[in-house]
């Protein structure tokens, strides 16, 4: 792969990356993507969700699995941080707890690609505290 | 946090939940004069008098989730520690303003980081908000803005896998020969 250095070399990979984004969104809808969202505030910041955000974006892209990782605050289990946010499609979202990368690759590998459930999932047993 | 890359990205946050559109972020290193100084400037809702001079309480946060808040207090501390100097200043409905100095020379001084990687991550998590960054040394400047890395992918989102590494490795080369 060229190396991008300028806002010119980006340009020129623009075609390239286009292409590999039709082949991949070809029929896929918004609600078929694997939503995942990262809690970067500064508990999860302080507690490595920069390397586990990096990790999952790397992976994804490289085994073919259509995701869209963004952030978001504190979910308030700084105790558990870095966690992340799993929507499968057509799945109510899951939170897992103390993930560093080998956790990630479990999440990818197990729960993503299978469904399988994985240890570490932070039991959500009401939607907020004033709605028990 | 281990590094300053992580205080830059934790204190866009609060630029980002202000709802800033435009959020300039600047570092000028300088090692023969002796000093890293990192500006966040934002145009978000800003902060009336009362609350900015509560902001730097470890206790005053305006989430719900928890009770505390220790983004602001913890760069200061770390940039207080190098004997350098923190200061924050906003005006509501215009912006806010965020300074802090480090020492680098100082044993206590953070490390820099993996300041593309904390940009790129920046650029391609937020599309609707223009980053303007700014890297100074005594050996050159790079710029590089939202809106710049939009006009050379036109068309193609922000935020897909395959744009990231592309944004972290176009900082990269260049924060290298800095």
């Amino acid at each position: 792969m060229t190396k991008v250095k300028s806002l010119t070399d980006l340009k020129r990979m623009k075609e390239t990356l286009q292409a590999k984004i039709d082949l991949r969104e070809k029929g896929e809808a918004a609600e078929n993507l694997v939503q995942i969202k990262v809690a970067m505030a500064t508990c999860g910041i302080a507690s490595g969700a920069k390397t586990v955000m990096e990790f999952l974006i790397d992976e994804l892209g490289k085994r073919g699995i259509n995701a869209v990782v963004t952030q978001t605050g504190c979910m308030g289990y700084c105790y558990a941080e870095p966690t992340i946010e799993v929507k499968l499609p057509h799945a109510d979202p899951v939170v897992f707890g103390y993930v560093d990368t080998k956790k990630a690759d479990e999440i990818i590998e197990r729960y993503i690609k299978k469904g399988e459930l994985v240890d570490g999932i932070i039991p959500v047993n009401y939607e907020s505290i004033n709605n028990i | 946090m281990k590094d300053l890359s992580l205080h830059v990205l934790d204190i866009a946050q609060n630029s980002v939940v202000a709802q800033a559109k435009v959020i300039q972020i600047t570092l000028d290193i300088n090692r023969e004069k002796d000093y890293i100084e990192l500006i966040v400037k934002d145009n978000g809702k800003g902060m009336d008098r009362d609350f900015l001079d509560r902001v730097i309480d470890p206790f005053t946060t305006t989430r719900t989730t928890r009770r505390v808040g220790l983004g602001i207090p913890l760069l200061k501390q770390n940039a207080e520690h190098t004997g350098g100097k923190f200061a924050i200043d906003s005006e509501p409905g215009v912006g806010t303003t965020l300074t802090a100095r480090f020492i680098p020379s100082h044993i206590d001084c953070l490390p820099l980081g993996d300041l593309a990687g904390t940009f790129a991550l920046l650029i391609c998590s937020y599309p609707d908000i223009n980053f303007k960054i700014e890297v100074t040394t005594e050996k050159g400047r790079f710029t590089i803005s939202t809106e710049k890395i939009i006009e050379a992918i036109d068309g193609v989102t922000l935020n897909d896998s395959s744009v990231y590494p592309l944004v972290k490795e176009l900082i990269k080369s260049n924060l290298d020969e800095l």
